[in-house]
């Protein structure tokens, strides 16, 4: 009897209690004292976000968490990390596993709008590309008719694949597999002709395969695909905040703040958009709901746009990634972040 | 209900009042933890509903009539780049029902002959049918299937090196490819002529029945029938022609045109699946054969029948009634286990609806509700047969 009503007693209340508890991420995160953010799983994407051979995660999106936890906390460290794979990626985020998901994400209209998410920045501009063995003398995507291609389910890779193989009247014979590692070993061992993700992507996983020079990534890009950065919809003040910790990495960038002369900048610089940038002046911090280091905090720890760019999938490391896109308005780039005033 | 009232009323004026009826007591129990249950659904139902609103995450099936877009290497009825997600649906669902059949039949067969043979005489032969299920039955599922795929399919030359066996089936990376015969009008005769054997097999095994239940003379039926279901086709198609073209595989451009290719997807996730789960049938099938009284077998064979007719006709039957109800959960472990053909690229239902369609789409809730009550229809359908197989095997008393 005892135990019935004690089970009765729990069920209600959880019932009750799961009903509204529904305060701002952004105070959530600051009550929590660590920022939850998800980023690519199972084993991650070299370069973009992956774990060292020592468990720290390193890359271009890394550094997104890395920037936001700097801006709240002053501590670019504070954050969990959470490996998602391409399919729960959205759910994670939708549930409120994690505050925020920096793990190449496709920007597009249906996930903007019916997957309940706002993308808020894009932090690399990509496109989905074809790699080939060099012994197939095949030079365009479009000699590829016919051809078996792995694919990694989940993403926007997949539908990409099929409008372009149908729009140019191609063949497709494709084998989709769960993870970006299944589909490359596929590829590697010889069951593919051709591998397809995003051109970043590709550059990553060449290096993964057992001779990377025998392979060639085809010069088609049969997408747009904006990476960014997502959180969840209806919480603006939070979607600003973590788009702002991107665009201080890009407007340090643009004035020349780097991690080494950021003190130096911040003590003696007379542009004034630095100094409000960097916390001398003005209360754009406060505007954000953070402190007005946030940006300092930012460029100190974690660098600004450009050094995180070289450091993780620049020309000096393997995956070796020109700029192209990626370079900032001012050299020929789309990188193009609002002014901070 | 009526038991309460009964014992209610039957108990008027007596001394105990309806809280300590045993009765009315279990009943009011039940009815709290369903009501408890219901509400709990409910909330869940509800806050589901409530969530997705405010998100702002659009729900509903309509999607299923979109178009798909992607492409399923594996299919057995037609699809295209331009189906709907419904017709995605449909082909997931059939490489499900596909490879679980075959697996289904393939694991049973090797089941019985590994868990007979773990109770031969001879050493050797017990000792490594001993092994196998011990070895398999150790080795989780997914670990099977990778090995198969990856370790043992993968190492097959690439396509321009492929094994020649006759220049009729070449075999590699990208799976084994045969001759196929294309049908010319004509051929129905053929079928027809299969079906008229099948149902001669039946009524020759039907009257042998009979003739040694009255005579005790047995015959030989199976022989008979096999005979009847190959050779009347063989002996109409060699009179009136076999109007068929066959269709060779040739290499051209990536890869071999013509003929009929098996998938090396499809190759591993039916080996791995028939594998894993016929150990298990095994040992299903050992403990079935051992819990027969020796005496059966014993007294048998003081009949003077011999050993393999003591085993047909004594042994397994009385094993069967054993053997079956464990035998019903290998056949739903196999067809669910099909799900884990997502990490080696065979496109079921989970891989291209909970999977590709849901990432298309990103209508999670209703995905997922839909594969699960797939496998949940296919699970009871699978269950009420084999229940009624069990009841039909049953030992009829007379």
């Amino acid at each position: 009897m005892k135990r019935i009503v004690m089970f009765a007693a729990a069920a209600l209340a959880v019932v009750f209690a799961v009903g509204s508890a529904q305060a701002s991420t952004l105070d959530d995160v600051k009550a929590r004292g660590v920022l939850n953010c998800g980023v690519n799983g199972p084993t991650g994407l070299t370069g973009f976000g992956a774990p060292d051979d020592k468990g720290n995660w390193t890359g271009l999106d890394v550094d997104l968490c890395r920037a936001v936890a700097a801006a709240i906390f002053g501590d670019a460290t504070k954050v969990k990390y959470v490996p998602l794979g391409s399919k729960e990626r959205f759910t994670a985020l939708q549930s409120g596993e994690i505050d925020f998901l920096a793990r190449n994400s496709t920007w597009t209209l249906s996930r903007d709008t019916d997957l309940g998410l706002d993308f808020v920045a894009v932090n690399y501009y990509d496109g989905q590309g074809f790699m080939v063995r060099k012994e197939l003398g095949v030079s365009s995507a479009k000699q590829l008719s016919g051809a078996t291609v792995c694919v990694q389910t989940g993403t926007t890779t997949e539908k990409n694949l099929g409008d372009y193989f149908r729009t140019n009247n191609l063949e497709l014979k494709s084998v989709v597999f769960e993870t970006a590692d299944q589909a490359r070993q596929a590829y590697d061992e010889g069951r593919c002709d051709a591998y397809t993700t995003d051109a970043s992507g590709l550059a990553s996983e060449r290096t993964q395969l057992k001779n990377p020079g025998d392979n060639i990534i085809l010069p088609e890009i049969i997408s747009k695909e904006p990476l960014g950065p997502a959180v969840r919809h209806g919480d603006n003040q939070w979607g600003d905040l973590v788009r702002w910790s991107f665009f201080a990495m890009l407007i340090g960038e643009e004035f020349g703040i780097t991690q080494a002369n950021v003190d130096e900048m911040k003590a003696s610089s007379d542009n004034p958009e630095v100094r409000r940038l960097l916390g001398a002046e003005d209360d754009m911090g406060k505007m954000l709901g953070v402190d007005n280091t946030w940006a300092y905090n930012i460029i100190k720890q974690v660098g600004n746009y450009g050094e995180s760019f070289e450091r993780n999938v620049g020309l000096k490391t393997p995956l070796a990634l020109a700029r192209g896109l990626n370079e900032l308005w001012s050299k020929g780039g789309l990188q193009y972040a609002p002014p901070a005033r | 209900m009526t038991g309460l009232v009964d014992r209610a009323s039957g108990l008027t004026g007596s001394s105990v009042p309806l809280w300590k009826n045993r009765t009315a007591r279990a009943l009011f129990y039940q009815a709290l933890v369903a009501g408890l249950l219901l509400l709990l659904t409910a909330f869940f139902v509800h806050n589901t509903g409530v969530n997705l609103a405010k998100r702002g995450i659009a729900s509903g099936f309509g999607f299923l009539h979109g178009i798909a877009g992607f492409d399923i290497s594996f299919k057995l009825v037609s699809y295209s780049l331009t189906s709907t997600y419904a017709r995605a649906l449909l082909i997931g669902l059939l490489n499900t029902l596909l490879v679980s059949a075959l697996g289904v039949i393939l694991s049973t067969i090797l089941g019985f002959i590994v868990g007979v043979a773990r109770l031969s005489n001879n050493w050797l032969i017990a000792k490594l049918a001993a092994v196998y299920v011990d070895v398999i039955r150790n080795i989780p599922l997914l670990a099977q299937l990778i090995f198969w795929y990856f370790g043992v399919l993968s190492t097959l030359p690439g396509v321009r090196q492929s094994i020649d066996i006759f220049s009729l089936f070449y075999l590699n990376q990208r799976g084994l490819y045969s001759p196929v015969p294309e049908l010319q009008p004509g051929f129905g005769i053929i079928p027809v002529a299969l079906l008229v054997g099948m149902l001669g097999a039946v009524l020759v095994s039907a009257w042998a029945r009979r003739r040694q239940m009255l005579t005790g003379q047995p015959f030989h039926s199976f022989w008979a029938g096999l005979g009847l279901i190959i050779g009347l086709p063989l002996v109409v198609g060699l009179l009136f022609g076999f109007r068929m073209v066959w269709s060779f595989p040739e290499l051209a451009g990536f890869n071999f045109k013509g003929g009929f290719q098996i998938a090396p997807e499809f190759i591993a996730l039916l080996v791995g699946l028939s594998i894993h789960t016929s150990a298990f049938i095994a040992e299903n099938v050992r403990s079935g054969v051992q819990a027969v009284s020796l005496g059966q077998t014993e007294a048998g064979l003081a009949l003077g029948l011999k050993r393999g007719i003591v085993t047909r006709k004594i042994v397994l039957p009385q094993a069967l009634r054993v053997i079956v109800p464990p035998l019903t959960s290998q056949y739903l472990n196999l067809t669910k286990n099909s799900s884990l053909a997502v990490f080696i690229g065979f496109p079921e239902v989970v891989a291209v609806f909970a999977g590709t369609t849901l990432n298309q789409t990103g209508q999670a809730v209703e995905c997922i509700a839909l594969t699960m009550a797939i496998y949940l229809v296919i699970s009871l359908i699978i269950s009420a047969f084999m229940n009624w197989y069990n009841r039909h095997i049953a030992l009829v008393e007379r």
